[in-house]
Order: C-alpha cells, then sequence, then structure tokens
C-alpha cells in the first residue's frame, strides 16, 4: 500500500502543482463506496498541497464534515490508506519539526520502493539536519538496488553514519549469503567497520561520563567524610543520614517555593545549597557536642554510637516525613539532554552534578587550604598537642570541622535528591561507599578521594557494562578489600613516621 | 611447668558455682520448659506457649553468635562487623537441607527446589550436589563459615589490618555477599531465599515435639559455648588473645606471632556462628539475605556491648535484653523500636561501657566497701 502511495508522491513531486484542494475531490471523500474514498485521498495526496493535508489530517480525526453537516465514516482500509497518504504527505510539510519526525518515523523501515522517492524529498529539503538524515535514508534504501554500482554508492555513504541499525544493515550486506557481487561486500564492510569504530568511540564516551557522573556522586557523598575520618579521625557512620537530612532540607525548599514563590520554582535548587548545607551543619554540631565529643579516641565506640545516632536520624526523617519516599522534582532547565550522537545522550542533570562536585571540592579545597580555619584544622591534625600549645583552640577546631563535614554531606544530598530517591533509608546505600572511597583514597587526603571516587565511578561502570550493575559492585568491594590488603594506607599515603598502637 | 592432664584443667576452667548454674540452666532449658510446653494442656497457666518456646530458642541462637563476637571483640579487641556473613552461610547450608527435604510438596510437585523451578532450571547447581544428606549438609554447615573466615582471616591479619580498618572491611564483605544471595541466578533463592520447610530427617518440622527438640539442641550447644569459651579465655591461648587487644606491638616483640592467634580465634568465631546459624533456621522457618545486611551484624556488637565485653555470660544476658525489648517494642511501639536500639547504642558506649555485667561488679565493689567500713 505505502509504496504506491510513494510512486504517487514521486511524481507529484516532479510537477509539484499548486492549486487549492479540488472542491470535488472533497466532496468526493464523503462518497458511499470505499474505492472511490481511496481515488480521490489518492488524488488529494498528489496535489501536495498544505491544504491537501489538512483535509486529510480532519478526515482522519473524524471532523470532516460532508454538505450536509453530518461526520464522514470510514473503515479500516480507507483508514489504512489514509494513514500511509499522511505519513508521506509529512515529509514536505512546511513545517520542519514535523517533516523531522516524519523522517525518524520512516527510517525504521526503509525499502528499495522508496528510494526515488526519498531522492526527491532529499533534493527538496532545505534544513541541513533533515537533509543528512533524508541521505542517510535514501542509502540505506538503495543498498537493495538492483544496480551493483549503486549498492556500492550507498554502502560508500553510509560510511559517516552513527547508527546501531545501520551498522547491522551494513554487516548483513558484507555477508555472502546476502550479497552476490564482491566488490559491494567490500564496500559494505569497509562501512561497517568505520560505523562500528564511531559507535564503539561513542559509547566508550558514553561509559566515561556515566563513570564520572558516578564518581562525582561518589565524590559528593565522600568528601564530607574525608574531613571528618580522614582528618579528624572519627567514624561517622551517621555520615548517610547527614545525606539524608540535606535531600530532605531540598524538598522542604522545594515545598516552600512551591507555596510561596510558585512563579519561581525553578530556582528552589539554588536556594536549597545554604539552606542544606546549614541544616546537616547544624545537626552535625548537635551530634559533636553531644556524643562524638566524650568518644575522641575510642574509634570503635564512636563508630558503634554513631551507628545508633543514625539509627535515631532515620526514626526522626520517618516521624516527620513520613516512611515513604517524597518526591523531589528536577526544576526545568536541569531536564532533557545534550545529544551528542543518535545513540548518546548526555542527561544535563548528571553534567550539572558533576559541576557541581567541582564547585564543591574547589569550596573545600579553598577553606582548608586558604583561610585561617582550615590552617587551624590541619594543624589540629597534625598535632593536636603541639597546636594546642601554640594557641589553637583545638576544642572549637573539632566542632567547626564537623560541622564542616556534616555541612558538605549535606550538599551532597542535594545533588543525590536530584538523581535518587529521597527517604528515611537512603543515605545506608552510601555510608559502604563513601567509606571505600576515603579508605582508599588514603585517609587523611582530599586529593587522594577525588582520584579514588572517579577512578570508582569509571571503573564500575565500564565493569557494569559486561556484567550487569550487582555483580559489577561486588567486583569492585571484592578489588577494593585486596587493594587494602596489599596497601593499608591506600592510594596517597601521608608522608610521615607513626607509632602503631 | 608441670602439664595438668586437660580433664583436670577443663574441669578447672570454671569455677564450682559456674558449673551447679550450668547444671541448673540445662535442666531447665533441656526439661523443664520442654515439659510445660509438652505435657501441660494450653489452659493452664503453667503452658509454656509455642510463641516462647520459639522465641527463647531464637535469641538462645543469637546468644551462641553474642559469645562468637564477644570471643573475638571483647577478648581480643577485633570488631567484627561482618559476623552476620556466617550466621547466614550457616543457615543457608541447612537450609538447602530443609528445601530438599521438602521434596514433591512444593507448589510445582518437582524434585527441585520451588524457586529453581520458577527459574526454569533443569538440574541442581554442582555446589549444592549432596545437599539432601543430612550429614554432608552437617559437614557444610561446619566448613564452610569457618573456611570463608580462615581465607578472608588470612589475607586481612597477615597485612595486619587492625581497628576501624578491619571494621569496614568486614562491613564491606558482608554487604557484597547480601548483593551477591540476593541475585536470582546464584542459587541461593534471590530475595525471597529459602522457607516453607516442612520436614527434618522426614520428622514435621511444625510438631511441638521437633520444637522442643531444636530448642533444647539449642540450649545444649549455647552451654557448650560457654563452656569452651571459658576453658579458651582461662588458657595460656586467652592470655595472649588479651594481650594482643591490649598491645599487639608488645606481644610481637615478645616473639608471638599474632596471625596465628587472631587466625584461630576469629575461625573458630566463625563456626560458632554457622552453628547457631544453622540452629536458627529450622526455629525461625526462614533464611534470606537481609540477615546478612550490615545493620543486623553491628547489631551483633550491640548484644555484647550491653551484656558487658570480656565477659561470658554478658553476651547472653545482653542477647537476651535487647531482643527481648525488640519483640517488644516491635509489638507495642513499632515506631519507638530504632529510637530505642539508636539510644542504646550511645547509651551504652557513653555510660556503660562494661555493660550490665560491669554494673552489677561496680555495685557490688561499692556494696563491699560500705560493708567493710
Amino acid at each position: 500500500m505505502i509504496p504506491r502511495i510513494f510512486l504517487l508522491l514521486m511524481l507529484l513531486l516532479g510537477c509539484a502543482a499548486h492549486a487549492a484542494p479540488n472542491p470535488a475531490l472533497v466532496r468526493q471523500l464523503a462518497a458511499e463506496e470505499s474505492d472511490d474514498k481511496i481515488a480521490a485521498i489518492q488524488k488529494l495526496a498528489l496535489t501536495a498541497e498544505p491544504e491537501a493535508l489538512a483535509v486529510l489530517q480532519q478526515l482522519a480525526d473524524g471532523s470532516l464534515k460532508d454538505d450536509k453537516g453530518e461526520d464522514i465514516s470510514i473503515n479500516n482500509r480507507v483508514r489504512r490508506e489514509l494513514e500511509g497518504a499522511l505519513a508521506v504527505l509529512k515529509l514536505i510539510d512546511p513545517d520542519p519539526v514535523v517533516r523531522f519526525a516524519a523522517v525518524k518515523e520512516i527510517a525504521g523501515n526503509v525499502d528499495a520502493a522508496m528510494a526515488p522517492m526519498l531522492a526527491k524529498a532529499r533534493d527538496r529539503e532545505t534544513v541541513p539536519k533533515i537533509r543528512a538524515l533524508l541521505v542517510e535514508i535514501h542509502a540505506a534504501a538503495t543498498l537493495k538496488d538492483p544496480d551493483p554500482q549503486v549498492r556500492i554508492a550507498a554502502a560508500k555513504s553510509l560510511a559517516s553514519s552513527a547508527d546501531p541499525n545501520t551498522q547491522a544493515m551494513l554487516k548483513a550486506q558484507s555477508e555472502p549469503a546476502n550479497e552476490t557481487e564482491v566488490e559491494v561486500r567490500r564496500a559494505a564492510f569497509q562501512s561497517y567497520l568505520a560505523v562500528k569504530d564511531r559507535l564503539t568511540l561513542a559509547e566508550n564516551i558514553g561509559r566515561v561520563f556515566s563513570g564520572l557522573s558516578l564518581g562525582s556522586i561518589l565524590l559528593l557523598a565522600a568528601l564530607g567524610l574525608a574531613i571528618t575520618y580522614g582528618v579528624m579521625g572519627v567514624i561517622n557512620m551517621a555520615h548517610g543520614e547527614l545525606l539524608m537530612i540535606g535531600a530532605y532540607a531540598t524538598y522542604a525548599m522545594q515545598g516552600m517555593f512551591r507555596s510561596y514563590f510558585p512563579d519561581h520554582l525553578d530556582w528552589y535548587l539554588l536556594a536549597a545549597v545554604p539552606v542544606a548545607f546549614f541544616a546537616a551543619a547544624a545537626v552535625g554540631v548537635l551530634l559533636e557536642r553531644t556524643v562524638i565529643r566524650w568518644l575522641y579516641g575510642r574509634a570503635l565506640e564512636t563508630l558503634l554510637a554513631t551507628w545508633g545516632l543514625s539509627l535515631m536520624l532515620i526514626q526522626a526523617a520517618r516521624v516527620i516525613f513520613g516512611a515513604q519516599n517524597v518526591e523531589v522534582a528536577n526544576p526545568t532547565w536541569m531536564s532533557g539532554g545534550i545529544e551528542i550522537l543518535p545513540s548518546i545522550v548526555l542527561p544535563l542533570n548528571r553534567i550539572v552534578i558533576v559541576g557541581f562536585a567541582l564547585f564543591v571540592l574547589a569550596l573545600v579545597w579553598a577553606l582548608m587550604n586558604k583561610t585561617r580555619l582550615g590552617m587551624f584544622v590541619r594543624a589540629v591534625t597534625q598535632n593536636r598537642a603541639m597546636a594546642g600549645c601554640v594557641g589553637v583552640p583545638t576544642g572549637r577546631i573539632d566542632t567547626v570541622a564537623f560541622a564542616l563535614g556534616a555541612g558538605i554531606a549535606g550538599l551532597g544530598g542535594v545533588a543525590l535528591s536530584q538523581i535518587a530517591n529521597v527517604g528515611p533509608d537512603m543515605g545506608q546505600g552510601y555510608i559502604v561507599d563513601s567509606f571505600m572511597v576515603v579508605v582508599l583514597g588514603g585517609v587523611g587526603q582530599l586529593a587522594g578521594a577525588v582520584w579514588a571516587a572517579l577512578g570508582l565511578g569509571i571503573v564500575t561502570k565500564f565493569i557494569e557494562a559486561w556484567s550487569g550493575a550487582v555483580i559489577a559492585k561486588i567486583v569492585v568491594l571484592v578489588f577494593i578489600i585486596m587493594f587494602i590488603q596489599k596497601r593499608p594506607q591506600g592510594l596517597f599515603a601521608l608522608k610521615g613516621r607513626f607509632v602503631e598502637s | 611447668m608441670k602439664r595438668v592432664p586437660f580433664i583436670v584443667r577443663f574441669f578447672s576452667a570454671t569455677p564450682k558455682q559456674g558449673w551447679i548454674a550450668i547444671a541448673v540452666a540445662a535442666v531447665v532449658t533441656m526439661i523443664l520448659l520442654p515439659a510445660l510446653h509438652l505435657l501441660v494442656p494450653a489452659g493452664s497457666p503453667f503452658h509454656v506457649s509455642a510463641y516462647v518456646i520459639t522465641l527463647v530458642g531464637k535469641i538462645m541462637c543469637y546468644a551462641i553468635v553474642a559469645v562468637a563476637m564477644d570471643l573475638i571483640w571483647g577478648y581480643t579487641g577485633i570488631l567484627s562487623l561482618g559476623h552476620g556473613l556466617f550466621f547466614a552461610l550457616g543457615g543457608y547450608a541447612f537450609g538447602m537441607y530443609l528445601m530438599r527435604q521438602i521434596g514433591r510438596d512444593g507448589s510445582y510437585q518437582s524434585d527441585l527446589p520451588d524457586f529453581m523451578v520458577f527459574l526454569d532450571w533443569k538440574a541442581l547447581p554442582w555446589y549444592w550436589t549432596g545437599s539432601d544428606s543430612i550429614l554432608w549438609v552437617l559437614f557444610l554447615v561446619l566448613t564452610v563459615p569457618a573456611l570463608v573466615a580462615l581465607i578472608f582471616g588470612f589475607f586481612a591479619f597477615r597485612s595486619r589490618i587492625k581497628g576501624v580498618y578491619f571494621s569496614i572491611i568486614t562491613q564491606a564483605m558482608v554487604f557484597a555477599a547480601m548483593l551477591f544471595f540476593f541475585r536470582n541466578e546464584t542459587g541461593f533463592g534471590g530475595n525471597n531465599g529459602f522457607t516453607d520447610f516442612k520436614r527434618i530427617l522426614g520428622y514435621s518440622i511444625t510438631a511441638p515435639e521437633m520444637r522442643v527438640s531444636l530448642f533444647a539442641l539449642t540450649a545444649a550447644m549455647l552451654l557448650a559455648t560457654l563452656v569452651l569459651g571459658r576453658y579458651l579465655v582461662t588458657s595460656k591461648l586467652g592470655r595472649v588473645l588479651a594481650a594482643i587487644r591490649d598491645a599487639e606491638s608488645r606481644v610481637m616483640f615478645i616473639g608471638y606471632n599474632p596471625l596465628h592467634y587472631k587466625l584461630f580465634i576469629w575461625t573458630l568465631s566463625a563456626l560458632l556462628c554457622g552453628i547457631a546459624g544453622a540452629l536458627y533456621v529450622p526455629q525461625v522457618g526462614i533464611i534470606n539475605p537481609g540477615e546478612m545486611s550490615p545493620a543486623n551484624s553491628i547489631e551483633i556488637a550491640i548484644w555484647v556491648a550491653v551484656g558487658g565485653r570480656a565477659t561470658l555470660i554478658g553476651p547472653v544476658i545482653g542477647a537476651f535484653i535487647v531482643n527481648l525489648a525488640k519483640s517488644f517494642f516491635t509489638m507495642a511501639f513499632p515506631e519507638y523500636w530504632l529510637f530505642f536500639l539508636g539510644a542504646l547504642f550511645v547509651g551504652v558506649t557513653l555510660w556503660l561501657p562494661d555493660g550490665v555485667v560491669g554494673l552489677w561488679r561496680k555495685l557490688r565493689e561499692k556494696r563491699a566497701q560500705v560493708v567493710a567500713k
């Protein structure tokens, strides 16, 4: 059915007529006989007029009336014919958006009979993007042409494609079972290799990107821990719950913007950043002052006590916000993605998170290395007694450093709220990962945490590609366990001499 | 030094009062409670219900785990956050035997366990070969957790990983194992694990007689664990373990290799956990990967801490206190249980470093001082 329409369209593209839809033809659409209706549809399609398209569209919707103002009914046979005509007419639609959609739709089921018509549509096309697609579809259609020279030309022109379907088609064409001519097979095979290389490259780029994205999430989750554990030596098992507090703060800001500033809802996320930081930091101060302070130097006890705190924080979140996950929406400026190739789309929210991770990292680095507070923190880390002797208020520095670590965890929570479920248990899933990052990177090393997070992210994504997500996680955990056996001090060890126990 | 014969050494490890207490506990758990459950009619105020038997049986399994944990944490100073793995491994091994005992009475009337039929498997995977034989399964219960612990412990202790590092690695280990057991294709029943058991050795698993037999067996195992623990901690080995806990470097400088001692007690601890898991599964009627969640493993530590580290009766008391509280809260105020448990973690570490037993000792000392004055 469709090929016949294509032939008609080919004619019509040749002698593009410019006449208003013939009233007689429109009237014929209301004829009793289905054959008459089909004839009228075909003739209307021939005129290639936007008005004809509109009439046929009305007929398909059932909104077209006959002379007496009654609906025109159509049966399935007519409807099929009508749909074919509409699909083809869309290729010459004045609106580029409609044309683009039509081309995309046809790309899935090309046929040798469509080739001449596709060539005409291609020559008419002015928008470069649609034209490139039409070139590719036309080549795919002529790949089955009876003339070997045409087939070779088609195979060669397909070498620039980046579509997995084209790859499969070229591979089929390069096999003796489907193609008799050696020359064509060779051309098809060369093009196949070119497309395959391009697709593999694109896939790897996509994987590196999702690895970077996972790595920056790990980094955001672990950076706060790198301060509290790495720098202060406090095993904070409630760290995941500080992430949760950041995420719930984001949720609360979203609710507030919805109620009070619905016009600026898109910017709630920016407002959530400081709120989450201070909310988590405040909880951090509370924890440090009431519990952790009394346990310095007793790492295992700290571990158990902070685990207890995490249980209480989880239950508190359940009581306040309910046990169900809450919904945090991406702002519109973070939805969608950037298409680098037809098969690879980089989601915008991931890109924003990578950027956010860099921002937080820069912030922490500047704070630790360029401010008086950072200097104090480093001094207490290196030698608490000596720092106290020269007048550093070590007790207060502990509180501030812990609050800083907690606040950064809150920032991590803002990022997590955009890509993961926000619920009371959300922090539990990150605690093991965060510790792995800090331990792998080397305790007391911010740079180590960065490399460990990015490395873990990318390695995980590449293993995932051939083994699935869960196995990848197990493999990575086993790898870390083995790595720590070899280098208990992590990737980057602090230089210096230490006395054990 | 004169060599003391083993029997003498064994019996002198526990003082006289200790042996009397053990005998009383044995009579209560192996004769009195089973009799009150089986022979006293259900309406009588002296009847012990099936619920109580199952609950106490379950907690006694936990108490074995707690004593095992105490040997490695309280006496040797190594905090493991992965003991749930060994418990679950023992449970899974015995659970598979129970699955095979279902026979053709499952929903699919197949020789294979239901979850394998559901996955469209045609034969048992190789590692479950022989799982229909009780002897082979008991062998697995005794060896698999111990072997896993031996291998893991060898690498960890050899590279002298200790303190919180070791704790975090064991947590990662149990976490990885949980993910692995959650998978359907690994042959461990995935999400649902093993359940719907029908028989042990051909006898119905729900019969009251079977219930009290398992109960008495668990009680015997718990008492045996306590006697063994007592023997170990009063031996020379026990002294070396305590020395490792207090000053590992000095132990090495004196000429001991801590690796062997740590590895021995670590493997023994895992073995005891595996046995406890195997006793736990038929009484509770289910084993699933949830037993390996890091939260469960860390809870074991709080049983020990509540009762009192480096005492043997402490972990048993702690396991009973925490788990009875859990049963009470989850029935009466389910939403407050986590608050209570969390507060317990914080409170015990801050104010009760020696647990309930330590508190009791302190009170007695005070009274003795008052009396002396």
